[in-house]
């Protein structure tokens, strides 16, 4: 059965504000401020309201949901701070990497707690209630009011953290220990949680004898599910920060290293030795994920993709040394991990760099090299911006082509009879024109300002929009190609009476 | 003589004037051919197309459809895959397919800016395994333009760049083009309506603004064919008849 700590953090907004204020310097005057009562403010519609308030407000009677003006009133010298929830969530993604230093798989529980598998460390520390006496010593040392809740599941540990005595649910005790907690110890909306409490089922163990179809009817099926998690009946994992089952390697330094020379060299290391893991199982590189874990516990990350499974050691290592900028050395990184975060079979002759070529409807050799390019090319520009166009038999201009990946399979599609345009417009755009007869072409038109006056033209063809694809233009379309008196050439379209230039002929 | 003139061409590595050349990649026009070193656009060599001038009294703009039509013959030609890169890609495959370019061998690229445009272009030409780079910016100057050049010359591809903006600013390119729309056939001199018949293939005014070891010239062609081939218009006496507006109605879709 896993162990899994539940860390509630009651104070998380507040303390995060002291603790990187206490971090910068700060005048003497500002630091007073900082010792008053704290709270956070947000807005609900039109109202100023606390998110969230420190134990001196809460020992003052203020609570979260109440109006500023209230609570103003009640504390005269009550700090008020604006609510980051952003800040708050990133903050508490930092203080999950910390906790890496206790056990390798830890979550992010929002929005003020964290998760923490400890089935098989408390060994390491002679025992759980000492792992949780050490865990809570060291987040009490950084600021941090602590509750830790310590049993076989993510939901007993939980409600425990929260709602019990806190401390260790021994092993297979959940149900008994649960039964006398409240039921917004599930982990359920506030409203249901409400709604149970009218109808009289104040405590968890309340529940457990109920008809199960009852409560699904009456409250849905998250309650009963929350309720199975909380006593083992459905498996719930930790999703962890940083994936532990991937090939990974780590270089640790004797000294910690920062200059650029130093990490570029980290990191053709890093890269030929994961290379060879992968070698040995067959496998190549689709996503790598490098840490790099700086002396004052900050971590920088870098992250990167390929088109096809890779393990050519000095390409990877390239990849990863153009986003070298992003990572700040600060005071110093003290080790490195790079993993492989997303791995596919790669068979051994792919290895090679002028293999053949299998039929990818290019012609021309070097296909790992043209895969290398689109990995640097998508490295350098964003994979949504690195594409291959497939055309698609549609006659609505606008449907006959989408985006593929760029090393996807592309197939022949039948193309138009008549022609098309070089450019196309990725939005049509109306332009006023002089028609002088009906059914025909316009004699001139007017786009962005500028005048066209059209002497010759070819047309109308009219197409009609694809029911079966849904979308709102309903209308159908006549198509004209006309020149102008320069010779551009422009694909125009008369829809509802309205016209509209949509492209460009070369 | 010209046996002799190739020979020394060789030895002394350069492209000679009417030697055909195996990196060079003609346009199968012999006029336009016999005006290039080599007898065609060298591969491993940066190019630079760009859209007509317009002229003080003229509104309309000529755009640079032309160009990217010119663009798409070329690469269309030189068989393999082709890079192309720009701030914004507003290519209609369609299109490029009539002439003659399947865009399963394009592999797009969406860059921000000239700057970027211009280093993916240079990290598309270093690369062994294409066959051309395109790349779409408002201009180019000459330190870029030099860089593209080594670029390519390491790389073997052809280099081409579509300058938005057509100015006279120094550059290393190989050769320098503008290609602009002309009013096409069947226009008839003093017409006042619009004509409504098949138009045909769209002529260009193209000419060789800039070329190393060449002249300047241009030339009216007719633009590219199915094939990505360009044809020169034939002079007035030797036009087919003017096409006729019946032979439209048979071509109604939808």
């Amino acid at each position: 059965m896993a162990r899994v700590v539940s860390i509630w953090l009651p104070n998380w907004a507040t303390d995060r504000l002291r603790r990187s204020k206490r971090r910068s310097a700060l005048a003497a005057s500002d630091r007073v401020a900082w010792n008053r009562p704290l709270a956070t403010v947000t807005r609900d519609g039109r109202r100023r309201i606390l998110a969230a308030v420190d134990d001196a407000a809460r020992a003052l009677g203020l609570v979260p949901g109440m109006d500023v003006a209230h609570a103003q009133a009640l504390v005269g010298d009550l700090a008020l701070v604006p609510a980051v929830p952003e800040s708050d969530a990133t903050g508490l993604a930092l203080l999950g990497d910390w906790c890496h230093r206790f056990g390798p798989i830890v979550a992010v529980d929002a929005p003020d707690g964290l998760l923490f598998d400890a089935g098989g460390l408390a060994h390491l520390y002679g025992g759980e209630d000492r792992l949780l006496e050490v865990l809570e010593a060291r987040l009490s040392a950084l600021g941090l009011a602590v509750r830790l809740g310590l049993a076989d599941t993510v939901g007993a540990a939980w409600a425990w953290a929260r709602f019990g005595p806190a401390g260790i649910i021994e092993s297979c005790a959940q149900h008994a220990a649960l039964a006398s907690l409240p039921v917004a110890g599930l982990r359920i909306e506030a409203a249901i949680a409400k709604r149970l409490g009218q109808l009289g089922f104040g405590r968890i163990g309340q529940l457990y004898t109920l008809p199960r179809a009852s409560l699904t009817r009456r409250f849905g099926p998250h309650l009963v599910t929350r309720l199975d998690q909380a006593l083992g009946a459905v498996e719930e994992p930790v999703a962890p920060l940083t994936p532990v089952e991937d090939p990974n390697l780590c270089l640790g330094f004797a000294e910690p290293i920062a200059t650029p020379e130093d990490l570029t060299r980290a990191i053709h290391h890093l890269c030929a030795g994961l290379c060879r893991m992968l070698a040995e199982h067959g496998l190549g590189a689709r996503r790598l994920l490098l840490v790099c874990h700086r002396v004052d516990g900050v971590n920088g990350r870098i992250g990167i993709g390929t088109v096809r499974a890779n393990r050519d050691a000095g390409h990877l290592a390239r990849l990863l040394l153009e986003r070298l900028d992003t990572i700040d050395p600060g005071f110093g990184i003290e080790a490195m991990r790079l993993i492989a975060t997303r791995t596919d079979l790669q068979a051994p002759e792919q290895l090679g760099t002028l293999h053949a070529n299998h039929s990818d409807g290019g012609d021309g050799g070097g296909d790992a090299e043209l895969d290398m390019l689109v990995d640097r090319l998508i490295g350098r520009l964003g994979a949504a911006h690195v594409y291959r166009m497939q055309p698609v038999e549609s006659d609505w201009p606008e449907h006959a082509m989408h985006r593929v990946a760029p090393m996807a399979e592309t197939y022949a599609a039948a193309l138009p009879v008549l022609p098309r345009p070089v450019r196309l417009l990725a939005y049509p755009e109306p332009v006023e024109t002089t028609a002088l007869m009906p059914d025909h072409p316009p004699a001139q038109f007017i786009w962005h300002g500028i005048r066209h006056k059209v002497v010759h033209a070819d047309g109308p063809e009219r197409l009609t929009p694809e029911w079966w694809r849904g979308g709102k233009d309903r209308a159908e379309r006549d198509y004209f190609q006309v020149e102008d008196e320069s010779g551009r050439r422009f694909w125009l379209f008369r829809q509802d009476r309205a016209w509209f230039l949509h492209g460009f002929f070369a | 003589m010209p046996a002799l003139r190739a020979w020394v061409a060789r030895l002394e590595g350069r492209v000679a004037m009417g030697v055909p050349h195996e990196g060079a990649l003609g346009f199968g026009v012999a006029a336009i051919d016999a005006a290039l070193p080599g007898g065609g656009l060298m591969r491993g060599a940066f190019h630079e197309v760009s859209g007509g001038l317009t002229e003080p009294g003229e509104a309309a703009s000529p755009g640079i459809e032309a160009a990217l039509g010119f663009i798409a013959g070329i690469v269309a030609r030189a068989a393999g895959p082709v890079l192309w890169v720009a701030p914004r890609i507003e290519l209609y495959a369609p299109g490029l397919a009539m002439a003659g370019l399947m865009p399963d061998r394009l592999i797009l690229a969406e860059a921000g800016g000239d700057k970027q445009v211009l280093a993916a272009m240079e990290e598309g030409l270093r690369h062994k395994g294409l066959k051309a780079v395109v790349g779409e910016a408002d201009a180019v100057n000459l330190t870029s333009s030099r860089r593209l050049q080594l670029a390519a010359q390491a790389g073997g591809a052809l280099g081409l760049l579509l300058c938005r903006r057509a100015g006279e600013n120094p550059s290393a390119a190989v050769t320098r083009w503008r290609v602009a729309g002309v009013p096409g056939p069947g226009r008839l001199r003093g017409q006042e309506a619009v004509t409504l018949s098949d138009m045909g293939r769209a002529h260009w005014r193209l000419d060789l603004v800039r070329c190393r070891g060449g002249e300047p010239q241009s030339w009216i062609v007719e633009a590219c064919d199915g094939q990505g081939r360009l044809d020169l218009v034939a002079e007035l006496g030797d036009r087919s008849a003017a096409p006729v507006e019946a032979a439209f109605g048979a071509r109604r879709v939808g």
